[in-house]
């Protein structure tokens, strides 16, 4: 295991700028998620961290050694790939022994045999090793494109939507198994994802990206309750935080010159009025399991805020709401209280 | 109109029939030099050149006797002191009033076909590989216009400059060599063999590569462990094509061999007998002729089919 640092790496592809001047310091035994919408560049700071692009400028260090223009085989880094790549004319079995087997490794059979059963036990498909790669379901396969980034010990590992495939149960199953040998291993992982649960579960630190760049990194607590932007801010959080006008609703502890307020559940207070007086109403209740998501019309916005199953606010009922301590943006977006939050709890 | 209702996918039963009325039809009249060449190989030289032809004769093997041995005339009186025939050909020659004076040039020229058709299928087939992975994967300044060279070099036939090759290969001395052979076919396939196996190896998404590559595997490593089994098929395909120009090929034989390298096709249709062309020799050189392509096609016909429409049909 290694630390990396990435300085000030950009890579254009034509005229689009795919990373743009991202410098990220990645301690040993990190484990680093990447959040961003699709195209944000995550797939090609992947790349090249591992050597299979050129970045324009910038320089990669890796375990302290610069390795901006040396070949991925140097680098020793393990990557889960989005579309897993297995070895279509090869079987489970030598698909994961494959990385063992390279010359630059010299293990014995013996060896290899022991881990990689080792390691197809640990993602479960330990009964499909004979299996050829191409016949295997598409969650098969993604374990096993996983279990090919595990048999190895490499200065980090690279994954790229590594459980997007899966069932959330196996999902669930898997994050469990990963942070565990993550933390076992003090493993360095760079890992991309949309799951928002994966996210807060995993990391130790949240990266946002957005159009090449990374916009903020820091603790999942830091990026949930003290996004730097309201785009940020849209990243986490179930329901997504609502973006609401300044003026629309009463709050207190407003930021001067906030244009836009955001909203979480947490910070939204819907009170039950009689009569003709309620400015809001609710007009749908999502019903989510464990809790239900309702969403309530007021002054031409729909808020929505999550409250308990046994919530007795039914469709149609007048309803007011107010807002306590939200989080308060600028006409650019940008957070006006930041720390704020923090600070109130 | 009305037309009864039927599945997309599914051709109905008539166009079926009519399909395969047309292809056996095809076949049977494709098939019937073959079968033709095949009787007169059975033929005594007199049945082969009987008028009208013959449909029913008793077979001999005096065809293949004459194609693998030379023979003189003898006096009957000469050949009665002989020792008795060892074989069977020595048999029919004598009945024939000959005798068997040494094996004929057949073998050597077959095993030169033989070594001068694979030669340059495998060169051809191994440059053109690597050239196409070359194209596929890396930004090659001008690769349009290369490939578009590549190509070109097929655009006219490659026996429209006969006499500059003629010329050439007089003055390095490759001239009735086995090597000059090799090389002339392989120059002739490899541009086949690029284009071909380009679009074989475009096919094969180079996430394999790279997901070798930080496996711990060169490129060059990559290329024989992951990129060569996946263009198996491509080979063959590509291969087969690339052979059956070369065994076949006829015109530069003609011009280029005539004594030590010489392959097969321009030996067989000279080969002469008592009064004029040993016409069941011949055809029996033909038929052996056609065995060594025919086995290769038929091993390797998945890989030919799928060659053939490779890229009609995508996964
Ligand atoms: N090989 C390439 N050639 C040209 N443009 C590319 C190439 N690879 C990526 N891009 C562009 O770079 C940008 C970033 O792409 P990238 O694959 O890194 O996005 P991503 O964040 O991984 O998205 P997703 O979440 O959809 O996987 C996109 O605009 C994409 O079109
Ligand atoms: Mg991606």
């Amino acid at each position: 295991m290694a630390d990396v640092e990435l300085t000030h790496l950009t890579k254009r592809f034509g005229t689009t700028t795919a990373v743009d001047d991202l410098s990220l310091a990645i301690a040993d035994g990190e484990f680093i998620v990447l959040l961003g919408p699709t195209g944000a560049g995550k797939t090609t700071l992947l790349r090249l961290v591992a050597g299979l692009e050129r970045a324009e400028a910038g320089a990669i260090a890796i375990g302290g050694r610069d390795m901006t223009r040396e070949p991925p085989v140097v680098r020793d880094v393990a990557f889960v790939f989005q579309q897993y790549s297995l070895y279509p004319h090869l079987s489970v079995y030598d698909n994961l022994a494959f990385p063992l087997r390279s010359p630059v490794r010299g293990m014995s059979e013996a060896a290899i045999r022991q881990r990689v059963e080792e390691t197809a036990h640990l993602v479960r498909i330990h009964d499909k090793l004979a299996n050829r790669a191409t016949r295997l379901s598409g969650g098969q396969m993604q374990r096993v494109a996983i279990g090919r980034a595990l048999v190895r010990r490499p200065a980090i590992y690279l994954m790229d939507e590594p459980l997007s495939s899966l069932d959330a149960k196996l999902r669930s199953d898997l994050r469990l198994e990963l942070k565990r040998i993550q933390a076992e291993l003090g493993a360095t992982i760079l890992y991309v994802t949309h799951d928002q649960t994966e996210a807060m579960t995993l990391a130790s630190r949240i990266g946002v990206m957005d159009h090449g760049r990374l916009v903020q990194i820091g603790s999942p607590r830091e990026i949930y309750r003290d996004p730097v932007n309201s785009y940020v801010a849209t990243r986490l959080g179930t329901p997504s935080i609502n973006l609401l006008p300044a003026d629309l609703l009463p709050a207190d502890q407003l930021a001067v010159g906030t244009r836009t307020v955001g909203a979480r559940s947490e910070h939204i207070l819907i009170s039950r009025v009689s009569g003709g007086l309620a400015r809001g109403r609710v007009v749908r209740k999502e019903h989510l399991g464990g809790h239900v998501n309702l969403h309530v019309l007021i002054g031409g916005a729909e808020v929505v805020k999550r409250v308990d199953a046994d919530t007795d606010f039914l469709v149609d009922d007048p309803v007011d709401v107010a807002l306590h301590v939200p989080l308060c943006f600028d006409h650019h977006g940008d957070r006006l209280d930041a720390g704020g939050a923090d600070a109130n709890t | 109109m009305t037309t009864a209702a039927h599945s997309v996918v599914e051709p109905s039963p008539r166009s079926k029939a009519i399909a395969g009325t047309l292809v056996i039809l095809y076949a049977v009249i494709s098939m019937i030099p073959l079968v033709w060449i095949g009787m007169t190989a059975l033929k005594t030289p007199s049945d082969a050149i009987a008028y009208p032809p013959k449909i029913i004769f008793t077979p001999s093997m005096a065809g293949f006797c004459d194609l693998f041995t030379t023979q003189s005339r003898q006096t009957e009186d000469y050949i009665k002191t002989l020792p008795p025939p060892t074989d069977t050909c020595d048999e029919i020659t004598r009945s024939r009033g000959l005798v068997t004076a040494g094996p004929s040039n057949f073998l050597p020229r077959f095993f030169n076909s033989f070594i001068i058709a694979f030669g340059s299928t495998f060169l051809a087939v191994a440059l053109g590989t690597l050239a196409a992975y070359g194209f596929s994967r890396f930004k090659v300044p001008m690769a349009d216009d290369l490939l578009f060279f590549i190509l070109s070099t097929r655009m006219m036939p490659p026996i429209a400059v006969a006499i500059p090759i003629y010329l050439m290969y007089r003055e390095l001395g490759l001239s009735d060599t086995h090597l000059g052979m090799i090389l002339l076919y392989t120059a002739v396939n490899v541009s086949l063999a690029v284009w071909l196996m380009k679009g074989f190896i475009d096919e094969i998404p180079r996430e394999y590569e790279e997901a070798a590559m930080i496996d711990g595997y060169t490129r060059l490593q990559a290329f024989r462990k992951v990129v060569l089994p996946q263009a198996a098929t491509g080979i063959a395909a590509t291969a087969i094509f690339c052979l059956i120009f070369a065994w076949n090929e006829y015109a530069f034989a003609v011009l280029l061999t005539s004594g030590s390298a010489q392959t097969a096709p321009p030996f067989i249709p000279i080969i002469i007998g008592e009064g004029g062309q040993d016409w069941p020799a011949v055809a029996a050189g033909t038929t052996l002729f056609l065995i060594p392509i025919v086995v290769f096609t038929v091993l390797l016909r998945k890989h030919l089919l799928r060659g053939i429409t490779f890229g009609a049909v995508r996964k």
